[in-house]
């Protein structure tokens, strides 16, 4: 630094010194764009492998009975490819959580954007991200040991693997993340707005149901879609609670495959690479992706196109 | 905006009354989560406290619940741990003041971040699958550490870019301004005016993104990670295995004895995540005066 001209915030000016800061300003950019581009590639790695297995398992098993398929029995003849069993119970324990979790999540936020005290947020808060925070195989755990054991008092015919317990528990899950992602789209209204309100008299309730709520209500919405997508990429909760029935049910108390835990099911086993179980993972991978992924956008562009500017 | 009907005031006590009970529904509502938490940490401790004993950090995993212990995936998930650390950091950190100090605001750019916060929101099984076909089967590299800790990387640098990017957007703006005026060149800017008051930010998200990955289970069994290691791994092709891999193969099991040592891996896994959780907060409190 003490070398070059003290005149130097025009760098151009300078470029006959032929000094080591002048090289390490062409090079370390070039370094540092690669770390960027890094993610680029990430993202046709996954792309590239998940199109490039599929296009082989797709060549065995055609696009249409895999999506319209309503038996999935990749192992056992006689082999079936039909992915809506693992997409039914994926939704399954997906609307579960979300019934859960959206009433409660948007509760959780209105209680510590409106009324709670500075004292009960500043324990609330960190409390909700300890549970944001926990691993997902600790979950799977609770559901099964906690949860499970629980539900049977009021359930005496339910099995040890069923979609509700393992619903609630992703429902617990993305709970931590609809509240706060709400709530920071709740504390982004500007306080004029609640003041106009209370000026005319509005409780608080009324404040945040139809002032702050509506005001917000593109990042909440999109708190939920991406709580939903979270949902369904969910493993390691289902894959030990919810069993491996792959079956196409809307009874919560049963056992059910998601598509999540078929992937970790099957690679488990030491699979070969070029069989068609091999191809599976990938077939599944790809719906799984691209349901996430659609879902991702549709979260921001709900965010940016509906979102009211102050 | 929707028209306020408040005129009406022989309605004012209904509306105290329904605010009085909605405030107690909220108020339910939110004391849900702390319940749940307070009933997941009693549960998992009253399950697994009394198998926590100096044999379950010396014994190796075993098929009899009484002599099994979890020193191969302690010292594995350490070992992920400290490779995954310095390339995470380099990787996120150097990919952060790209976009921050250098790139500008072309539609590249802005494309870049896009695709970024997408892969945040890509289902951690993916990376699994992604590391399945790239560096276990592609690379050749086998089910290996080596293997274990480029996926994990790929997993967590979304999430270390935005928090870098964050911490480097919070450094004054005089502070580069000052140092150009001192004839500092971009990297000498960069490196020494701005990363070091951006550190303690940085070191905090990354400590956090790790703190995720070390309790990710799902890729892990995607990429073929053992759940019966009876070694510890010396060098980077050698199997391993991680704590969360051993407790979900210990969940999986019937038998009771190994549910309660599952929830004693469980009280280990969650005091290392706490002790890490615990020193990003220090760090982000005891240097965030500084700027």
């Amino acid at each position: 630094m003490n070398k070059t001209s003290p005149v130097a915030a025009n760098t151009k000016s300078m470029t006959f010194r032929r000094s080591k800061t002048r090289i390490s300003d062409k090079i370390i950019p070039i370094l540092l764009g690669l770390c960027a581009m890094l993610s680029v590639f990430t993202t046709i790695g996954i792309v590239y492998t998940l199109l490039q297995e599929s296009v082989i398992f797709f060549k065995e098993v055609p696009v249409w009975s895999f999506l319209t398929g309503t038996t999935w029995s990749p192992i056992l003849p006689p082999k079936e490819f039909g992915v809506l069993p693992l997409l039914g119970g994926t939704l399954l324990i997906t609307g579960i959580a979300i019934i859960f979790a959206v009433p409660i999540g948007l509760a959780c936020a209105i209680y510590l954007n409106e009324y709670a005290p500075a004292r009960v947020r500043g324990v609330v808060k960190p409390v909700l991200e300890v549970l944001a925070g926990v691993p997902t195989i600790v979950y799977g755990y609770f559901a099964l040991e906690t949860v499970t054991p629980f539900l049977q008092k009021i359930f005496p015919d339910m099995g040890i693997f069923n979609a509700l317990s393992a619903g609630l528990v992703v429902g617990i899950m993305v709970l931590p993340m609809i509240s706060s992602l709400s709530e920071d789209a709740m504390r982004a209204v500007p306080k004029s707005l609640r003041h106009g309100a209370y000026a005319l008299g509005a409780t608080r309730f009324e404040v945040a149901l139809k002032i702050v709520l509506p005001a917000a209500l593109s990042g909440v919405v999109s708190s939920f879609v991406l709580a939903f997508s979270r949902a369904i990429g969910e493993t390691m909760i289902v894959t030990v609670a919810a069993g491996a029935t792959p079956q196409l049910t809307l009874n919560p108390l049963e056992s059910i495959q998601t598509m999540t835990s078929y992937i970790v099911q099957v690679s488990m086993g030491d699979v070969p690479r070029g069989t068609i179980e091999y191809g599976t993972i990938f077939a599944v991978g790809l719906t799984l992706f691209v349901i996430t992924f659609l879902l991702n956008i549709l979260a921001q562009w709900v965010a940016r196109r509906f979102r009211e500017e102050y | 905006m929707e028209q306020l009907n408040l005129g009406d005031s022989k309605g004012i006590n209904r509306r105290r009354r329904s605010d009085q009970t909605l405030h107690m529904i909220f108020l339910a509502c939110t004391s849900i989560g702390i319940l749940v938490l307070m009933a997941l940490i009693v549960t998992i401790v009253m399950d697994g406290v009394h198998r926590l004993s100096p044999e379950l950090f010396t014994n190796f995993p075993s098929r009899i619940a009484d002599k099994a212990g979890l020193k191969s995936p302690i010292v594995g998930t350490i070992y992920l741990l400290l490779l995954m650390a310095p390339l995470s950091f380099v990787l996120g950190v150097g990919a952060a003041i790209f976009l921050e100090e250098y790139a500008g605001r072309s539609r590249w750019v802005r494309l870049i971040q896009l695709n970024i916060s997408t892969l945040a929101g890509v289902p951690s099984i993916i990376y699994g699958i992604l590391g399945l076909a790239i560096f276990v089967r592609g690379m050749n590299l086998g089910r290996s550490l080596l293997s274990g800790v480029l996926t994990m990387t790929l997993l967590v640098l979304p999430i270390i870019i935005v928090a870098a990017q964050e911490a480097l957007r919070a450094v004054p703006k005089n502070r580069r301004d000052a140092s150009y005026a001192l004839g500092a060149t971009k990297w000498q800017t960069v490196s020494s005016a701005v990363l070091p008051s951006a550190i303690p930010g940085i070191m905090t998200g990354v400590i956090l993104a790790l703190s995720r990955a070390i309790g990710e289970t799902a890729p892990l069994i995607m990429i073929g990670a053992l759940t019966y290691v009876a070694f510890l791994p010396e060098n980077l092709l050698d199997s391993f295995t991680v704590m969360p891999i051993q407790i979900f193969n210990w969940v999986s099991r019937p038998s009771e004895a190994f549910h309660e040592l599952a929830a004693s891996g469980i009280i280990l896994l969650l005091i290392m995540l706490f002790i890490m959780n615990i020193a990003a907060v220090w760090i982000r409190n005891k240097y965030s005066k500084n700027i």
